[in-house]
């Protein structure tokens, strides 16, 4: 008897702190989205790895307006049937204040149309496909009509999209990769090869429509291969066939290295261009060796691993063991942007009411001040080209020329 | 029609084919001797590149730098340890299912390639992993910049894999391991009347048909120089198509069913379309299936009255 006693006020003791703990509702929920399983795996960890360490620091800071920040991870698995359950349900069950991701635009356009519904503010670190912040849906109100001021508010607010991102757009990008071909390569003849998917062929398009305002012929092949293969020595037969002196990629690394190493191994020399997503130390083992990547350029927007504002951040991810390459950082904005707009607003839920905070005002962050246009996209996103190097490393190519 | 690219893109093809052939094998025996798809042999392939890359780096740290040595040792290994884990597969996830009902094995084996493809990616890291090079050098014909070539590394495919499907067809058709395995697929209840232990020819089976799976491993690795742990699900597909395409259950309709299919893939991409080369290839296979239900040297079920 003696012993149970405590043991009986020790557990109403715990329930009533837990319940209180509850009543008070403290904590934001960042959800997280992206692939964590398949074959884009590790730009899923990128993201996390970004997110989880900006918000740890905003909590070391002290949170935001007294509440603490708690990230979900959420797998979409790059699958677009997947990513939308995966929003259904960090919206429906988890309840998460607002949403970092997610990677593959095939994934991030149909889940942002359920963060639209539910106005929740989701922040893409990596979704560079215009789509995802184009919404066939949408049309700009005129408000100035309305005479009622509560309404004429929300009339206006509704003008803003809760669908943002951190990095650019594939138009911008597609016609930074065009101007290079262009005017630094001189090319005689491209040939350009898309995987087929959303982010991929649409950047691929976008390429091409530049070529074309270029006053460049047509590409003398188009042509898509298939995710998840290996073997494409098919189409580098054709595209050797073809006597390409560029090749232009629009996909991912997976395919991408093994698509350069046997365009090398079968003798053809054409420079090879691809954009953001190949932007990963995996690029070089997948495509098996430091030889084949040696020379190969890549569109990617500023490395905010030199940008002097993110230099302590990118120290703190190092120091913990973590290279916060490719998309890391772009993350770490985007939870960032989401902190600043709670704090300047005093609002956590409203993802209308965040979104117009941060057109209105921008946010600094590791990657300096940045400010968005009502779409949602960033007004100043300049994308650079690299170039891979002997040692396995990437760097601007303007840089080296300096 | 240009010569050499209609050489290159045979090559291309009979390469590619060769890969096929050596995994559809494991889903053609299996068939043949239980009349189960084993879904799980495309991860039990991918497992085998994984022990390539380990057998690599231990290797490396023993000092051995011969490539042709350790090419053969690599195989050795990977052979030994992914037929261990294709009959540790039979043995716990099919066996306590044989009397089951027909769709059980089949879940039970898609759970067992989603727990390998999951443990690996866990255990591994979902990284691209990549291995070096070590077979260098190419047969070139023709002029400097027009010319049909093929890599050493590739023809060590082929030949490989001709040799591979010769000894097991030898130990089919002429040795007493393979009068046991013939007379449990034709009849597993009489064969265990006279004596035969058919449990242990089934394991065994799932053994040499991941033991294939791990040549195929070992040289599509060496091949391409990098895996992830997804690389099972679409070679795994395309071995499976092969294997129906050739005729599930025959040993030489598993070779002939990828040899046709990597040529159809290859002649297709290069010369119509890439866009659509599985939209071709599977097209193929319906058609072969439509004129020939059982493949191309399946044997056609006979109904017993």
């Amino acid at each position: 008897m003696l012993t149970r006693f405590p043991r009986l006020a020790l557990s109403i003791a715990l329930v009533s702190w837990s319940a209180l703990g509850h009543a008070a509702g403290k904590e934001i929920l960042i959800g997280v989205a992206g692939p964590h399983t398949g074959s884009s795996a590790p730009f899923g960890l990128q993201l996390w790895k970004g997110a989880e360490k900006a918000i740890e620091d905003i909590n070391k800071a002290g949170g935001v307006n007294g509440s603490m920040l708690r990230a979900v991870k959420a797998d979409d698995a790059c699958l677009p049937a997947q990513a939308k359950s995966v929003a259904n349900k960090l919206v429906n069950t988890d309840k998460v204040n607002a949403v970092v991701g997610h990677f593959c635009s095939s994934s991030t356009i149909p889940a942002a149309g359920i963060y639209r519904e539910n106005n929740v503010l989701m922040i893409t670190p990596a979704s560079t496909n215009p789509r995802v912040t184009e919404d066939e849906n949408y049309k700009a109100k005129d408000c100035k009509a309305i005479t009622d001021k509560a309404k004429q508010e929300q009339c206006e607010l509704s003008n803003y999209s809760v669908i943002m991102r951190t990095c650019g757009r594939d138009d911008q990008q597609g016609v930074e990769a065009a101007n290079f071909i262009v005017k630094e390569l001189k090319a005689k003849s491209v040939a350009v090869i898309h995987d087929k998917d959303t982010y991929g062929q649409g950047l691929a398009d976008a390429m091409r429509a530049h070529l074309k305002i270029l006053g460049q012929k047509d590409p003398v092949l188009y042509e898509g291969l298939t995710r998840g293969e290996k073997d494409f020595n098919a189409i580098v037969t054709k595209i050797k066939a073809a006597k390409a002196d560029v090749v232009y990629f629009g996909g991912l690394y997976a395919e991408a290295g093994p698509l350069l190493r046997q365009m090398r191994e079968q003798g053809l020399k054409a420079s090879f261009i691809s954009g953001d997503g190949i932007v990963s130390n995996d690029f070089l083992s997948a495509a098996g060796g430091v030889k084949f990547v040696e020379g190969a350029f890549m569109t990617f927007g500023a490395d905010l691993r030199n940008v002097p504002t993110g230099k302590a951040v990118v120290e703190s991810f190092r120091k913990s063991g973590y290279e916060p390459e490719g998309y890391t950082l772009y993350s770490y904005t985007a939870v960032q942007a989401i902190a600043a707009a709670m704090k300047g607003t005093g609002e956590i839920q409203d993802g209308r009411k965040l979104s117009k905070w941060l057109v209105e005002n921008g946010a600094d962050t590791v990657m300096g001040k940045i400010n968005w246009s009502p779409k949602g996209d960033l007004v100043k996103s300049a994308y650079v080209m690299y170039v891979w190097d002997k040692a396995g490393k990437y760097a601007e190519t303007q840089a080296k020329k300096l | 029609m240009d010569f050499y690219v209609l050489g290159q893109q045979i090559v291309n093809g009979l390469v590619l084919g060769s890969t096929y052939g050596l995994i559809a094998v494991g889903y053609t025996m299996v068939y043949g001797i239980i009349g189960m798809i084993n879904f799980a042999h495309g991860e039990v392939y991918m497992v085998s590149a994984y022990l390539t890359a380990i057998g690599l780096a231990v290797l490396a740290y023993f000092g051995i730098s011969n490539p042709w040595l350790l090419i053969g040792l690599t195989m050795v290994f990977a052979i030994v340890f992914t037929s261990l884990l294709g009959v540790t597969i039979e043995r716990l996830a099919y066996r306590p299912l044989r009397r089951a009902n027909r769709l059980a094995p089949l879940i039970s084996a898609i759970g067992v390639s989603l727990i390998l493809q999951n443990y690996v990616q866990l255990s591994q890291g979902a990284k691209n992993q990549g291995v070096p090079t070590l077979v260098e050098g190419v047969f070139r014909m023709g002029s400097e910049d027009h010319f049909f070539q093929i890599t050493y590394m590739q023809m060590v495919i082929i030949i490989v894999a001709i040799l591979a499907m010769a000894i097991l067809n030898f130990v089919v058709q002429h040795t007493a391991l393979g009068r046991a395995c013939r007379a449990t697929q034709q009849d597993r209840q009489m064969a265990q009347i006279l004596g035969i232990d058919t449990d242990k020819v089934i394991a065994l089976v799932f053994g040499i048909g991941a033991a294939l799976a791990a040549v195929a491993g070992v040289l599509i690795t060496l091949n391409y120089g990098s895996f992830d742990f997804f690389v099972g699900f679409v070679t795994g597909v395309k071995a499976f198509t092969a294997a129906v395409l050739g005729g599930i259950g025959s040993l030489p309709g598993a070779m002939l069913g990828g040899i046709l299919l990597g040529l159809a893939e290859s002649l297709f991409a290069g010369f119509v379309s890439s866009d659509y080369k599985d939209v071709f290839a599977f097209a193929l296979l319906v058609g072969i299936l439509i004129f020939r239900p059982s493949g191309l040297l399946g044997k056609p079920t006979v109904e017993k009255v």
